[in-house]
């Protein structure tokens, strides 16, 4: 940023009117909605606050959020890097339909994410009839929920890291190899040294995602309390029956997810200079 | 990266490559190829019959208008808050820069029951609007706040890294030439702000139309008056509807690709634009 000259500055009252406006917008549509969670949890008490976070149905929907997120952010980081790893390092033909596939699970409708396993997978799906011969239970269940989830968190690790082994070529690897170093020695050496903060960012991104996703694994959870609810469908759950303080207070726990998020990708901007990215 | 490279040294390009599609097509594309192999099994009868009814046709208009309308006021508001965050240094600028980012780190059922919370009747800005008879939670316009928070950022974090690279040698040369301020403005610098304004802004539509979450909450889901296509999906789906449901599932999908087509092309066309 260079230094502006009066003749491209715009007059002050111009200043003043804009930072307030957008001051106002953010208020408005961030920090009260924000603010709001946690003086709604905390309402009723830090009693009323204990117990809704440490019932036995909301203990289990965090498990399963745990689970779930332990299941699929490795998963999508092993693809992120393959990915990059084939997209960035070698040329072949159609890599730019490749890219823009792997982007698909962003454009595609959370609730329509999850339609498609019911679809696969359903009492009345493609596999269906085979599935229930062999008592083998996806839709409803953990599988399901899994797969999901993977499907909505999909690109995230794989487009922070095309990008940055694109630009950063092959001379490192090169070098490395002719130096005697294996394949893997390369990767694990020089690769992933060079790309660690970017693959870290997107796990951050990748986790955050799966562990506050709501409507792809509404669709295929079935709602058993206890046992399909993840914490964002417990507290959907919870406010459906009027229990405001006690969603509110496991939504305070996604919330504190949601700006220990904002502040380690902060963090990660500011340490490696990464720039910021569309989502 | 059109040119041709010499053929590579480095190993691991079949294992990479193959993981990658393996992974990719179990995942993401035979699941979505299913949807139109279902979709096409209910014929055109049968899919016309389904996407016609007025239950849908309403949602449809709900759900299109609305993020049309959603990501207009973000086009007006992502692109004044893209021009602060990056032409004016005051206390607390990057607190609110980083906060842009909230409407993606938030889980959208958190973001839907807050919203839901302080636009209620009896919520903290519904029980003043009240005395005025405006209705947003439980409305459209509270749909449409829903749609305007998740699409923010979009914007923002598109238009940002155009106008950080935007050289203010241009706007010197439209002052020493006469221009005013607002002149500079409208003919030198939005000009070239415009492609990514329209690719944010594009983004931003194709998120809100798909969007459930932070929706559901606040829409109040009445058929056929505050109900969105999502919505509709889930609710055929219970009902055991799946012609119906994957019918408006393949529609709203085409729509998506169409969308991520343009995005693609609007993209290319912003990288391309030449720098003087």
């Amino acid at each position: 940023m260079s230094v502006q000259t009066r003749s491209t500055q715009d007059p002050l009252w111009a200043r003043i009117l804009l930072i307030g406006g957008m001051f106002g917008f953010l208020c408005l549509f961030l920090f009260v909605p924000l603010a709001s969670v946690f003086v709604e949890a905390f309402r009723k008490g830090l009693a009323v606050y204990a117990a809704a976070i440490t019932e036995e149905n909301a203990r289990s929907a965090i498990v399963l959020t745990l689970t779930l997120a332990a299941i699929c952010v490795p998963l999508n980081a092993v693809f992120g890097l393959a990915a990059a790893w084939a997209i960035a390092k070698f040329s072949f033909k159609g890599k730019s339909l490749l890219l823009a596939l792997i982007d698909l699970p962003f454009a595609v409708s959370p609730v329509v994410s999850g339609l498609v396993y019911v679809l696969l997978f359903g009492a009345n799906g493609v596999f269906g009839a085979w599935l229930q011969a062999h008592d083998i239970q996806i839709i409803f269940a953990v599988p399901g929920m899994a797969l999901a989830t993977i499907f909505v968190t999909f690109p995230f690790v794989a487009r922070e890291l095309i990008p940055l082994m694109q630009a950063q070529g092959n001379d490192q690897e090169y070098a490395a190899l002719s130096l005697g170093a294996s394949g893997w020695q390369t990767f694990l050496r020089v690769t992933l040294p060079n790309i660690k903060w970017a693959l870290f960012y997107g796990i951050i991104l990748c986790n955050a995602r799966a562990m506050g996703e709501f409507g792809a694994v509404s669709v295929v959870s079935g709602h058993i309390r206890g046992e399909t609810n993840t914490l964002p469908l417990h507290v959907e759950v919870l406010y459906n029956e009027y229990n405001s303080a006690a969603a509110f207070a496991c939504a305070s726990i996604l919330s504190l997810l949601g700006l220990l998020t904002l502040g380690l990708k902060t963090f990660i901007e500011w340490r490696a200079g990464l720039r910021r990215r569309n989502p | 990266m059109g040119k041709k490279r010499p053929r590579s040294i480095l190993p691991g390009f079949g294992l990479s490559l193959g993981f990658t599609l393996a992974y990719l097509g179990l995942i993401v594309l035979f699941p979505l190829l299913l949807v139109f192999v279902k979709a096409s099994g209910l014929g055109w009868s049968g899919l016309l019959h389904a996407v016609s009814t007025p239950r849908v046709l309403a949602a449809c208009r709900l759900t299109f208008g609305l993020s049309a309308l959603a990501c207009l006021l973000n086009c007006v508001f992502g692109l004044l808050i893209a021009w602060v965050l990056v032409r004016y240094r005051f206390p607390g600028r990057g607190f609110l820069d980083a906060s842009v980012d909230l409407p993606f780190a938030m889980p959208t059922a958190v973001a839907g029951i807050a919203l839901t919370g302080i636009y209620a009747p009896n919520g903290w800005i519904g029980s003043l609007l009240k005395p005025y008879g405006i209705k947003v939670a439980f409305a459209p316009p509270g749909i449409l706040i829903a749609l305007v928070f998740i699409g923010l950022p979009f914007v923002v974090r598109t238009l940002q890294p155009v106008l950080e690279d935007f050289e203010i040698a241009q706007e010197e040369a439209a002052a020493s030439l006469g221009a005013t301020r607002w002149q500079t403005f409208c003919r030198v610098v939005f000009p070239q702000l415009a492609p990514a304004l329209v690719t944010g802004t594009t983004l931003a539509f194709a998120r809100a139309v798909g969007e459930y979450g932070s929706v559901v909450f606040i829409a109040g889901n009445m058929p056929g008056k505050t109900e969105i296509v999502p919505l509709l999906i889930i609710t055929k789906l219970e009902q055991y509807d799946y012609a119906g449901a994957t019918a408006l599932a393949a529609l709203m999908l085409l729509i998506s690709f169409a969308l991520l087509l343009l995005i693609n092309f609007l993209q290319r066309k912003t990288l391309v634009r030449p720098t003087t």
